[in-house]
């Protein structure tokens, strides 16, 4: 398998891509790719944490959609996270699409003055979307919005 | 870009020839065959797919600084009529709604300004939060913040941040109608709760300009301009809210258009027909984000009017004009000789009305709008004036910036953010930034050439040129 994390070029912005052996694992990577453009992963006590829980049968929409929940949690409670987890629990409670229900976790820390300062990445986006499995490893990646 | 399905108009305009059995709107690109060839090939796409949308008037057209966006390419104008079926697109808006360009011109020279520069610089980056992981020190209720997005530039004014004249040369005079707060879902307005009066990151910047040259005597009277003289731009737009407006509406738009039996050929076209409910909740909750955009760059304006005094007691800062470049905005043009009510689409592109224009301030109006093109950190910006509409031809729009010449991942493979930072020192201006990744991303090399950008806005016809700006400090985010 590449890298669990890597980037790809858009002319304003920037594509990310996270893989895993799992699509939960790719998510994940995913998201560390997207937090680690505004700081050194490293660097981020794990002091807090936050529950993340959405219904998307959708894969690439599931993606966006966990993304931009993570940047949206983070800016809103002033956190930056460093470490994700993320688990498909199957059908959703309507039981109208398998795979629909998803919850996850995100452990960071408020900012403070000693964290590296990348760029703020501002919300995923459909553009450069793709959620693929090919020999057991799953690939994950989207251009999102600088 | 390859400009073999180009045919040249003019040597500043070209159309895009249909594919056998092609149907579309006519696409025209407003920029000289240099700019084109250095195009991404994907805003040659984007713009044709623009073009199939229903209830276009008129052209899809793109502006001379026009890049590859979402869904629409950023340069993007596109007029849409209501009555036809017409539709209206969040990505035809942008993620950071109404984004724009504030600019303030002082009573100082570069003379007065040149021995504080330095310690100016030092509070400028102290008194305006920039970055990732910044917060302002206003934070909103709810209730406060739903009436920031009723009451724009205006609330902040009533809330102490500027003076009343600033409201006179702020589209819309500082506050959009339609804005609809209950149209906002809870997320972005908790996103917004510590990001109002904030610069935020990537592209904005807030910068002292110096007037390097004048173009067009008559235009520079009426603005106040002259050689020498010191100006402020300050580049942002609607922060967090703006963006989760965006995304929340890129899907509501995307099921709408599934719905509605829309063909959209990449998913970031998402819309709905104006008339629909779900363009008209996208309508509502736009304006709000305009709101915020006018009442961020208005407490910005605040916090840099407070440490200029601190610097330069003698200073005065004027409101020259803030203008938005990623809006949908309803305007009354004339198509085939009979006026229209149109939703025109500007995408990373500037409003530029023409003189005479009813919406100017009466200073403004024998020379038409102002038009703000920000340039990169280390290379200029230029000051237009917006054209006749005879002659400008796309609804009175021009170019919004130099537009990226390549990637951020390329650019940081090229610059490192500290070197760049002692280098542009030592041309004499000063970059204050936490981020050394984001300098680096920024480097002005990562940009095109701003002065063709806006001699190609000018041959065009979308606008004339009236000053070019060289920046002296940047804030960058």
């Amino acid at each position: 398998m590449h890298e669990p994390i890597a980037y790809f070029e858009h002319a304003a912005d920037m594509g990310i891509v996270g893989r895993g052996k799992s699509i939960e694992e790719a998510f994940e990577n995913a998201a560390r790719a997207v937090f680690a453009m505004m700081t050194n992963l490293g660097q981020v006590r794990l002091q807090a944490s936050v529950a993340i829980e959405f219904e998307e049968a959708d894969p690439e929409l599931a993606l966006v959609t966990w993304l931009n929940l993570l940047l949206g949690q983070a800016r809103s409670r002033a956190l930056i996270f460093g470490r994700f987890h993320l688990r498909r629990d199957g059908a959703s409670p309507k039981g109208t699409s398998s795979g629909a229900r998803w919850s996850g976790t995100a452990e960071g820390e408020p900012w403070r003055a000693e964290l590296e300062r990348g760029v703020e990445v501002k919300g995923a986006t459909l553009t450069g979307l793709a959620v693929t499995q090919r020999d057991g490893n799953w690939e994950a990646r989207c251009v999102v919005d600088v | 870009m390859d400009l073999g399905r180009l045919k040249e108009i003019t040597p500043w305009c070209y159309a895009l020839t249909p594919l056998p059995g092609e149907e579309r709107a006519p696409v025209r690109l407003y920029a000289n065959a240099e700019l084109l060839r250095g195009m991404d090939a994907k805003v040659l796409e984007q713009i044709a797919n623009v073009a199939h949308l229903p209830g276009l008037v008129g052209a899809a057209m793109t502006m001379p600084d026009a890049h590859w966006g979402y869904g629409f390419p950023i340069g993007g104008v596109a007029a849409f009529d209501a009555e036809k079926g017409g539709i209206i697109s969040a990505g035809g808006v942008g993620f950071d709604i109404s984004c724009g360009i504030r600019c303030l011109r002082t009573n100082l020279d570069l003379q007065t300004l040149a021995p504080r520069l330095e310690r100016l610089a030092d509070l400028l980056f102290r008194a305006i939060p920039a970055g990732v992981g910044e917060e302002g020190k206003l934070k909103l209720s709810p209730g406060e913040l739903d009436a920031v997005m009723r009451g724009g530039a205006q609330w902040a004014l009533r809330h102490g941040y500027g003076v009343a004249e600033d409201m006179e040369y702020i589209e819309e005079h500082g506050c959009v109608a339609g804005a609809v707060p209950a149209e906002v879902s809870d997320l972005a307005k908790r996103r917004q709760r510590g990001e109002m009066g904030t610069l935020g990151s990537g592209n904005h910047y807030l910068e002292i300009q110096v007037v390097e040259r004048i173009y067009d005597a008559a235009a520079a009277e009426a603005y106040g301009l002259a050689e020498g003289q010191v100006l402020v731009a300050i580049h942002c737009g609607s922060r967090g809210l703006g963006h989760q407006v965006g995304t929340d509406y890129l899907v509501t738009l995307a099921k709408a258009a599934g719905r509605l039996g829309i063909r959209l050929p990449e998913r970031e076209l998402a819309c709905a027909p104006i008339k629909s409910p779900e363009g008209q909740q996208y309508l509502g909750a736009m304006n709000a984000a305009i709101n915020i955009a006018l009442a961020n760059r208005q407490i910005l304006t605040h916090l840099a009017r407070a440490a200029f005094a601190e610097v330069l007691p003698e200073a005065a800062l004027e409101t020259l004009y803030d203008v938005s470049h990623n809006t949908c905005k309803v305007e009354t043009h004339v198509v085939d000789g009979k006026p229209r009510v149109l939703y025109v689409h500007r995408k990373g592109a500037t409003r530029a009305f023409g003189p005479g224009h009813a919406a100017l301030p009466e200073r403004y109006r024998r020379v038409g709008q102002p038009v703000i093109i920000g340039g990169s950190m280390g290379t200029g910006s230029w000051i237009l004036a917006g054209n006749p509409e005879e002659q400008n031809g796309a609804y009175a729009s021009a170019s919004h910036g130099a537009g990226r010449a390549m990637s951020r991942h390329q650019a940081l493979r090229i610059w490192h953010g500290r070197e760049l930072i002692h280098k542009l020192a030592a041309d004499g201006i000063l970059i204050r930034t936490r981020s050394m990744r984001g300098a680096a991303e920024e480097a002005p090399g990562a940009y095109k050439d701003v002065d063709l950008v806006a001699e190609a806005t000018e041959k065009s016809g979308l606008a004339r040129r009236v000053a070019l700006l060289r920046p002296k400090a940047c804030v960058k985010g």
